[in-house]
């Protein structure tokens, strides 16, 4: 979209506002796009994330990213890719460190799998 | 002794950071340094390298209150670490390291240590390397320094974990950066970008943001103040939301404009603007980069220039683009250039806004006020628009229109298109991540409610609580690692040969400046041939400026010059001999000492020999020696007809205008007619200044001679020792 300035007509409602109302309006706009965003945050997740709690539970890059895309492949990121190693090692009566290798090396999927009813 | 790199390199399986956190500088008010109060200053260091004129004032160091900035990334982060130690010690405490390109859209961790390409790979390794060797530098300066590099790309997460385990106390961290530079999907990086900045958050990390970018990108820099304002706001904002605390959330700012345009009647009214709406943020002054060529003098200019805008408004971080930015990935030398611009700069603005104050009405005000209200009606669109994706997939940003003005040419994205798209999933109900540091819904619940507030309990802490749990990978590629690349350059770490280096351990640059009296095409091609003729290899020229388009063109080039040098074969000066005051004053005592002393030839300057002969400055009277100055613009006749009618035993003359080697004609008509008066052997005859070499005074029939640097005690030293030979 080409427009040419139209500050001085587009800013008739501003005019009036004192500087600290300008500044309020701001920050108020500024929550209004950013809100949205943060919500986004809240109710989802993506295979960085869940690499990233992976290497928190004591994973190497090289495994998180196995682990993941196994997960992600199989619609079990939902759930939490650091979940489906809790949950299979808690299965499993096994170390968390023991499941999460076991993924990592294709092993174990059905199982997991099957812990989360089938995926989605 | 230079830093044992290897020694550095060993045992990191085992390194752990012994801080988290950003650290700012602790301020002295009121600082007391040789003869000068200071205002705002902080804490001088234990170990450092003052600024070159800094000998006239005792060698004080005094260190401005703002943190200090130094981009550090070459490629080969072995040889980084020596650049970071010699930045230290000229004043840096925030050592930034850029990233090798195209890191942003690797999909993961980077390991080991691969040669990078206009940056480094930034992997566990290689910080687990630079912090290690940052304790020891810090301990070294006597100041904590803060290490940095980037939370961006596809791997955002990752990397915030890494850092946060290997102690990184500073980050950029801006979702807008991956969605309009990197062409990284935009839900992607926004939900990405709450993980990461919880990982912030809990590292007590500083973080900054990108909307320096807007400006460096836009077709006319000074057209982006508003939308950067918006920028800045939905990433402070943003984060602040996730947990970061204000105090530790950096605007990116950068006075947008530069010279021939009127840049600060311009940029200053932005950067008030910027710092009245974002009361409680933190300033990262950054310099300007969009308009900086190959000239170093010109980038100088501009960064002292924006360092007076700092010091208009505020600043917490002032950031140091190097002057060769415009010409090559940065040399040593100008990492140092440009910190010690920095420290100059501040140090010469110290307490201005005591003496000054900005207008509160004018034009100032005026351009301050329609900024702020062009930001509003920037969002108020964008609102109106949709949200954020909405205005991004209009092409909002990094327009050429200043706000409301469009020129129709912004970055546009898609919200479903970039790399990454499509790859967001929704949490499930049962969603659970057993750690610390995570955001947002987390059914903690559902296998323990007590865990709640400490979802990594379930698993008995994870890596931020027990860092034993870190993998740690050394190499995944056998041959591009550091432990190859420094095979070859052992005589080199090692201190046994020595070669040119402008970034690299022996990479053999070296940079000639050269004049020719032609036009710039011809000044090229007759600069190669010189390359020739020096045996240069791989020569190019980096800078040329013209003097006058026939009379002169100045030709900067750089080559690289293969040859070893055997550091056991060099031949060194003596090193200075120098009694002890004592010595001195009890060698005066038993034997008085009277000389004469002036400034000979045309020459007014006085300061050179004063600072050699009083008292104050601690000269030679100190020890008893009579002195007896006759000024400056002195006859060569008047001070050898004093000499003998004082009875003196020694003359100083003072050399300092150095034109067509008229200090050695001075020096040798002293010689001549202290001979033709026969008094040449009974008298000591010392020539001094600030262009004389030793050598070549003597050459010339001086005794001895002095140049820059000298103390009384090296004149008073000479004097006592030459006289017994007399």
């Amino acid at each position: 979209m080409k427009r040419n300035d139209d500050f001085s007509t587009r800013r008739a409602h501003l005019a009036d506002l004192t500087d600290a109302q300008l500044h309020e309006r701001f920050w108020q706009l500024a929550a209004q796009i950013v809100d949205p965003l943060l919500k986004l945050g809240r109710e989802n997740t993506s295979p960085a994330i869940e690499r990233s709690v992976l290497l928190r539970m004591g994973f190497s890059s090289l495994e998180v990213k196995e682990i993941v895309d196994g997960a992600h492949k199989r619609g079990l990121l939902g759930h939490g890719a650091g979940h489906v190693v809790y949950k299979l090692a808690k299965a499993k009566d096994i170390p968390l460190r023991d499941a999460g290798l076991m993924l990592a090396q294709n092993k174990g999927w059905e199982e997991a799998t099957a812990l989360f009813k089938g995926g989605n | 002794m230079r830093l044992n790199i290897e020694k550095i390199l060993e045992n990191l399986k085992d390194y752990r950071p012994r801080r988290r956190g950003w650290t700012w500088r602790k301020s002295a008010t009121d600082l007391q340094m040789d003869a000068f109060t200071y205002r705002e200053i902080s804490e001088p260091l234990k170990e450092s390298v003052p600024l070159i004129t800094a000998h006239n004032f005792n060698n004080i160091d005094p260190q401005p209150l703002p943190v200090i900035t130094t981009e550090i990334a070459s490629g080969r982060f072995e040889d980084d670490i020596r650049r970071m130690r010699m930045a230290a010690h000229h004043g840096a405490d925030h050592i930034m390291v850029i990233r090798t390109a195209g890191q942003s859209h690797f999909d993961g961790l980077l390991e080991g240590t691969p040669q990078g390409i206009g940056g480094v790979p930034i992997t566990r390794k290689q910080v687990r390397a630079q912090r290690k060797a940052l304790d020891f530098i810090e301990d070294e300066v006597g100041r904590p320094i803060n290490y940095h590099s980037y939370v961006s790309g596809v791997a955002g997460p990752d990397i915030a974990v890494m850092f946060a385990e290997e102690g990184v106390n500073g980050v950029h961290q801006d979702p807008q950066y991956n969605v309009i530079y990197r062409n990284i999907n935009m839900v992607r990086s926004f939900v990405d970008a709450c993980e990461s900045k919880m990982l912030i958050k809990w590292a007590n990390q500083a973080q900054i943001d990108g909307a320096h970018n807007a400006n460096a990108t836009a077709r006319d820099a000074w057209k982006v103040m508003p939308e950067l304002m918006v920028q800045h706001a939905i990433n402070s904002l943003f984060s602040h939301k996730v947990g970061i605390p204000k105090e530790n959330i950096c605007l990116s700012t950068v006075p947008p404009t530069s010279t021939p345009a009127p840049s600060i009647f311009m940029d200053l009214p932005y950067a008030v603007a910027l710092r009245q709406l974002f009361a409680g943020y933190r300033m990262r002054a950054q310099m300007h980069t969009k308009y900086i060529q190959s000239s170093t003098r010109e980038a100088t200019v501009t960064h002292v220039l924006n360092m007076l805008i700092s010091k208009l408004t505020s600043v917490d971080i002032q950031s140091t683009i190097t002057p060769d930015e415009g010409r090559n990935v940065p040399w040593h030398m100008y990492n140092i250039e440009a910190c010690d611009t920095a420290k100059q700069a501040l140090l010469a603005m110290d307490g201005i806004m005591d003496l000054v104050e900005l207008k509160t009405d004018g034009p100032l005000a005026a351009k301050v006020r329609e900024l702020q209200e062009r930001a509003v009606l920037f969002m108020e669109e964008m609102v109106e628009l949709g949200g954020y994706f909405a205005a991004v997939e209009a092409g909002f940003f990094v327009d050429s229109g200043c706000y409301p003005e469009r020129g129709g040419d912004g970055i546009r994205r898609e919200m479903n298109g970039g790399i990454g798209a499509g790859s967001v999933v929704p949490r499930e109900k049962d969603y659970f991540a057993p750690v610390t540091a995570h955001y947002g819904y987390n059914n903690v619940a559902q296998y323990d409610p007590g865990a709640e507030n400490d979802p990594a309990n379930l698993i008995g802490g994870c890596t931020l609580e027990d860092p034993e749990k870190i993998i740690y990978i050394d190499e995944l590629d056998e041959t591009d690692n550091v432990n190859e690349r420094m095979k070859d350059l052992k005589p080199y770490h090692a201190g046994t040969k020595l070669r040119p280096e402008m970034e690299w351990m022996a990479d053999g640059t070296v940079l000639i400046n050269l004049c020719f009296p032609t036009d710039v095409r011809r000044a090229e091609a007759a600069a190669l041939e010189c390359a020739k003729a020096m045996n240069l290899t791989e020569a190019a020229i980096i800078s040329r400026e013209i003097l006058h388009h026939a009379e002169g063109t100045r030709i900067e080039m750089k080559g690289k010059l293969s040859i070893d040098i055997d550091t056991a074969s060099l031949v060194l000066a003596p090193e200075p001999d120098i009694l002890s005051d004592d010595e001195i004053r009890a060698a005066i005592d038993a034997q008085p000492l009277t000389i004469v002393c002036g400034t000979v030839g045309e020459d007014e300057h006085s300061v050179g020999l004063r600072e050699i002969i009083d008292i104050k400055h601690g000269g030679i009277e100190k020890y008893g020696i009579k002195v007896h100055y006759l000024g400056t613009s002195v006859p060569v006749e008047k001070l050898l007809g004093a000499a003998v009618e004082l009875n003196a035993q020694a003359v100083l003359a003072s050399v300092i205008i150095s034109h067509d080697d008229i200090h050695y004609k001075n020096i040798a008509a002293i010689d001549r007619l202290a001979k033709e008066m026969g008094i040449r052997e009974k008298i000591i005859f010392v020539a001094g200044g600030t262009q004389v070499a030793p050598e070549s005074a003597v050459a010339h029939g001086a005794d001895a001679g002095f140049g820059r640097g000298t103390k009384g005690a090296h004149v008073a030293t000479f004097l006592v020792k030459q006289r017994k030979k007399i």
